[in-house]
């Protein structure tokens, strides 16, 4: 099937194309609605000098936390990065560079990058050291930063269920980044939990439409939890 | 001291607890008073944990833990979320630090050679938000105040915090210097005095803290 099929049949196909020294965006938050198996495959491939742009670098042994087993990664865009002892070590021995970036200027960066915005103001980080090297502007007598936009050579994106035509939906607050990233990649791989009809997703519920979808695969998940908390059961 | 934080909650407040201490605010919400939490993660209306029968990977807060959502909660993109609280629709945001000084400026999210985890989304909530509190100790285990003339460490933000809560005190940040405001139970204004590195104003009379 062609047309607007985004279906691809394997993970191999899924990420054809990527190469060395690529800029990658990847949805999740912590391990929370991570592409698992897109990581894995662009471990598999041993691709290098890549910089990847995601709110987190996964914790060693999982999520994008391999990627630096193999020292696959160049760079990486991220607001925290704090649970991750080979991330440290790298950074720390000048083998990765890490560009800090505060939370909501980084999921407003993929936004715009995926919405045709070049850059963007914001109050976020004016007077700290994020602030170095960046236009200052006044409006209304407050000061704002000028912040630009990422786009990526690559998305990688983890949603719930999607149909052929690959508008998707994520599961709760596996959502977070995701439909960001989903924008902002030249070519956007999504891989979802399950495949349904077209025309069995709500329309006005779907959170990524089809038009930024380029490949789509179904996959299993591992879905490891990062902070186990439990109340006592009533 | 999250007894304290409690009772500037006020009935529909919309609020963002960070991590630590902040997040235990959440179990001193009066009775009868509807307050709505937001993790910056996505989720307005943060519950309670989980138990080990609804546990869900893809159900966290902004702090990783698993957490439940309370009835009438919603789930957003984190681009959204940042938009409430960019957009300054959250009523109050309560969040620890490192140093606060006398110019409102708040320092928490690194430590030159030590600490390098990053600063996840403090810097975009205290840039957003009009009404923040901040959390913390008043002085480090060596005895060094963390209430000072101006922060060493790198800030998170200039010129933004106006009210600050210790173990010691409740001080508000005015003109240049914290006025204590309030002493915690048993803790004499001399102790803050002494702990207190910036410009600090002491009115006549320092209530103790009430936490009702």
């Amino acid at each position: 099937m062609a047309g607007f099929d985004k279906v691809v049949g394997s993970y191999e196909e899924a990420m054809a194309g990527i190469e060395d020294g690529m800029t990658i965006i990847a949805g999740g938050f912590g391990l929370c609605g991570i592409p698992e198996n897109l990581i894995a495959e662009i471990k598999k491939r041993q691709t290098k000098e890549l910089t990847i742009v995601s709110n987190n670098c996964g914790v060693d042994g999982f999520g994008l936390g391999v990627l630096l087993e193999d020292m696959q990664v160049k760079k990486m865009v991220s607001s925290y990065v704090g649970e991750n002892a080979l991330f440290e070590k790298q950074l720390l021995n000048g083998e990765l560079e890490v560009e800090l970036t505060p939370q909501g200027t980084l999921a407003e960066k993929m936004r715009a990058g995926g919405a045709g915005i070049p850059a963007f103001y914001t109050a976020t980080g004016v007077g700290t050291p994020i602030a170095e090297g960046k236009e200052v502007r006044e409006f209304n007598g407050r000061e704002y930063l000028l912040e630009e936009s990422i786009r990526g050579d690559f998305a990688i994106v983890k949603g719930w269920k999607a149909d052929r035509y690959g508008n998707v939906i994520y599961r709760h607050t596996a959502q977070n980044f995701n439909p960001l990233a989903a924008t902002a990649g030249k070519i956007t791989v999504v891989e979802v939990e399950e495949l349904v009809e077209v025309g069995e997703l709500d329309p006005a519920h779907i959170h990524t439409p089809g038009i930024y979808v380029d490949r789509l695969i179904v996959g299993t998940f591992e879905k490891r939890i990062e902070k186990r908390t439990v109340t006592e059961s009533a | 001291m999250a007894m304290r934080v409690a009772r500037e909650l006020q009935d529909g407040f919309y609020v963002n607890l960070g991590i630590g201490i902040p997040t235990l605010v959440a179990n001193f919400v009066p009775d009868g008073m509807e307050v709505m939490l937001q993790s910056e993660n996505g989720l307005l209306g943060m519950g309670e944990f989980p138990t080990d029968e609804t546990i869900d990977a893809d159900m966290i807060n902004a702090g990783k833990q698993t957490v439940t959502a309370v009835k009438g909660a919603s789930i957003f993109s984190s681009a959204e979320s940042f938009a409430m609280i960019r957009g300054g629709h959250v009523d109050l945001t309560v969040l620890g630090a490192f140093e606060v000084d006398v110019q409102g400026n708040i320092a928490s999210w690194m430590i030159p050679n030590k600490l390098i985890k990053g600063m996840g989304g403090a810097m975009d909530l205290v840039a957003g938000a009009d009404n923040i509190i901040v959390t913390m100790t008043h002085a480090s285990k060596n005895g060094d105040s963390k209430l000072l003339d101006t922060c060493s460490l790198p800030l998170t933000g200039k010129g933004c915090i106006k009210k600050v809560l210790t173990d010691l005190a409740w001080l508000e940040i005015q003109d240049g210097a914290f006025v204590l405001k309030e002493r915690a139970p048993g803790v004499s204004v001399e102790e803050i005095k002494e702990k207190t590195q910036g410009k600090l104003i002491v009115p006549d009379h320092v209530p103790e803290m009430q936490f009702n």
